[in-house]
């Protein structure tokens, strides 16, 4: 696979996250100079729109791929402008979700994750629908109010019109519900998929960790035990020192027990959720990390599981890999998401992809539609953060 | 009597070492890896071995491939497994691997020493040292099988034969006399339809019976 899809970016107007349905859209004069835009850009539009397709029948020759390298991100620029005056007349976010190439792909992986761009051709019969319908609603607004004597048509039409002319492009320059779900169900396939894959790899090694260690330790001490008994009567100096191990390797057995709990369910972390988990998670660590919380409540227990192995990853790579001197972890809860951010002043240059532990711990957020964004430039910072959609529960009030 | 020991654990090898030497054995191989451990039971100069199931490189079953391995290439080849849990498929595949001279014990056993010792010298004298555990789980099942001719107290004694105990054992476990236990040996030989003529081996082959079922 070399196409990623991605978050989208958003595109949205000046009332559109947050406040969807505001009442008042631009005023007449604005729509009005939008339509002029939208009319300006039909020229540049018939152009790209021309050269996209003789570019994509000639793609076979170099030719036709230089034409394609200059139609395809002009027709792009074009049509997000409209996504830009659509979401802004009508109040919504109208976001380009166009997928991205994998990072240094060829030119071909280029064309071909295109080509396989539901968007690219909905962008092409966009560009048809806005050279014909689009362009006549848009001239006939500029030259309502250019033509005085309809004045009264503009003062009354322009609204109607203009947000006729913006659903119009919504409908065609974002997906529709079936396709939605379609690439919701492609995504929760996936995600279910690493998952299983992930709990099974746990398993084994809780497994693995169990075998090798509490487990091979108690038959140790089982052994210590049975030889000095063996040898009570004649070497007791003996038996003392095997009744020794054998205490010594109980305990170890015990610490085993304990760390593989820990690596199961932390007991803090049950008690006092991923804020204070991550709070004594940092007392253990070399490096000095200050931790801020602003949690007014717990998230569901596995979202707090998967965000505190997250953090505990994230911060057991800063002090392996990052030189760093200090880092943060911040934890906080607004517009339905637990966001984590874990920094650091080291070195930088962190690879996201470059750990089996990184890529384990997006797979455990994906699992609740989480994500991980890394910044991390030469010479640090450091910035990781974590996101996952989710409601906190009301802080517990248990009778102490 | 020179012994090959593989186990992948260091403390477990260590004692592992203190008991069978303690125990009259002489250790010419200690190791902790499948690989080396090939080499060592390609020592003609091997007379038997004690394994881990587990060893590196994948930590899975390589001591009991190890082990059918070995007795393909030297029939009779003394055998003990040890394992942190023990499977009636496995049990199987060893005593599949060869008449007698083989024993599968959890790890657990060995802190029995005495017991554990006697249990390595019975497998050499090519005796079959089967884990109680895999005899309660056979035992739990009820399948339609010669085996289940037997009576209670047949099963019983085969149960102890199959821990490679001898008629005299049998009959010190039981409290009856040896020619009790004979009696009934005889008894399971013949539901068993195992011939008189291979006398040195119907212990085993009635043990195997009962195994795979």
């Amino acid at each position: 696979m070399t196409e990623q899809t991605l978050v989208p970016e958003r595109l949205s107007g000046p009332g559109g996250r947050g406040s969807p349905g505001a009442p008042e859209g631009p005023d007449r004069l604005k729509l009005t100079g939008y339509a002029f835009l939208q009319v300006l850009l039909a020229v540049p539009t018939l152009l790209f729109f021309l050269v996209s397709v003789i570019g994509g029948v000639l793609a076979v020759a170099w030719v036709g791929l230089a034409m394609l390298f200059v139609a395809i991100p002009a027709s792009r620029w074009i049509a997000n402008r409209h996504r830009a005056i659509a979401s802004r007349i009508l109040g919504t976010p109208v976001p380009a979700e166009y997928r991205r190439p994998a990072e240094g792909a060829h030119l071909v992986d280029r064309t071909l994750t295109w080509a396989r761009d539901p968007m690219t051709w909905r962008d092409l019969a966009w560009a048809l629908v806005s050279l014909t319908v689009g362009f006549t609603i848009s001239l006939l607004t500029v030259l309502l109010l250019v033509v005085v004597v309809t004045g009264a048509l503009w003062w009354y039409g322009v609204e109607p019109i203009m947000r006729c002319r913006a659903r119009i492009d919504l409908a065609l320059l974002s997906y529709g519900h079936a396709e939605r779900l379609e690439q919701r169900v492609q995504v929760l396939t996936e995600t279910r998929a690493s998952t299983v894959d992930h709990s099974a790899a746990e398993l084994r090694r809780i497994e693995r960790d169990l075998h090798d260690g509490a487990q091979a330790r108690l038959v140790a001490v089982g052994m210590s035990l049975g030889l000095a008994e063996t040898l009570f009567e004649s070497d007791p100096e003996q038996a003392r020192v095997l009744i020794g191990d054998a205490r010594a390797t109980a305990s170890a057995a015990l610490r085993e027990l304990r760390s593989v709990v820990r690596g199961i369910h932390p007991p803090v972390l049950a008690d006092r959720g991923v804020g204070g988990a991550v709070e004594a998670l940092a007392l253990d660590l070399a490096l000095p990390v200050t931790v801020t919380q602003e949690l007014a409540g717990r998230p569901p227990a596995p979202v707090e599981s998967a965000v505190y192995f997250a953090i505990a990853e994230c911060l057991a790579n800063v002090g392996k890999h990052a030189g760093a001197e200090h880092a943060w972890v911040e934890l906080q809860h607004h517009d339905g998401r637990l966001v984590a951010v874990v920094g650091d002043d080291g070195h930088g240059g962190a690879d996201p992809n470059g750990g089996t532990g990184m890529r384990g711990v997006m797979r455990r957020l994906a699992a609740f539609d989480g994500t991980m964004a890394v910044s991390s430039p030469d010479r640090g910072p450091t910035l990781i953060t974590l996101e996952v959609p989710c409601a906190l529960s009301s802080p517990r009030t248990t009778p102490s | 009597m020179r012994l090959v020991l593989a186990e992948d654990h260091a403390l477990l090898r260590d004692g592992l070492i203190r008991i069978l030497q303690a125990g009259g054995f002489e250790i010419i191989a200690a190791v902790d890896n499948a690989p080396e451990l090939d080499q060592a039971l390609a020592d003609p100069a091997a007379e038997a071995a004690v394994l881990d199931v587990r060893l590196y490189p994948s930590f899975t079953d390589e001591g009991l491939r190890a082990a059918v391995t070995a007795r393909e290439r030297r029939p009779g080849f003394p055998v003990m497994v040890l394992s942190q849990y023990v499977e009636h498929l496995y049990a199987r595949e060893l005593l599949a691997s060869g008449d007698g001279a083989i024993g599968y014990l959890l790890k657990d056993r060995v802190s029995d020493v005495a017991e554990f010792v006697d249990g390595v010298r019975r497998v050499i004298a090519g005796g079959t040292v089967i884990d109680p555990e895999v005899i309660a789980s056979i035992m739990a099942k009820r399948p339609e099988e010669p085996v289940d001719r037997l009576t209670a107290r047949e099963a019983e004694v085969l149960a102890l034969m199959a821990e490679g105990r001898s008629n005299a054992a049998i009959a010190a476990a039981l409290f009856v006399t040896e020619k009790a236990v004979a009696k009934h040996t005889n008894s399971i030989f013949t539901k068993l339809d195992l011939p008189v003529d291979i006398d040195d081996n119907r212990r085993v082959r009635a043990v195997l019976a009962w195994l795979r079922v």
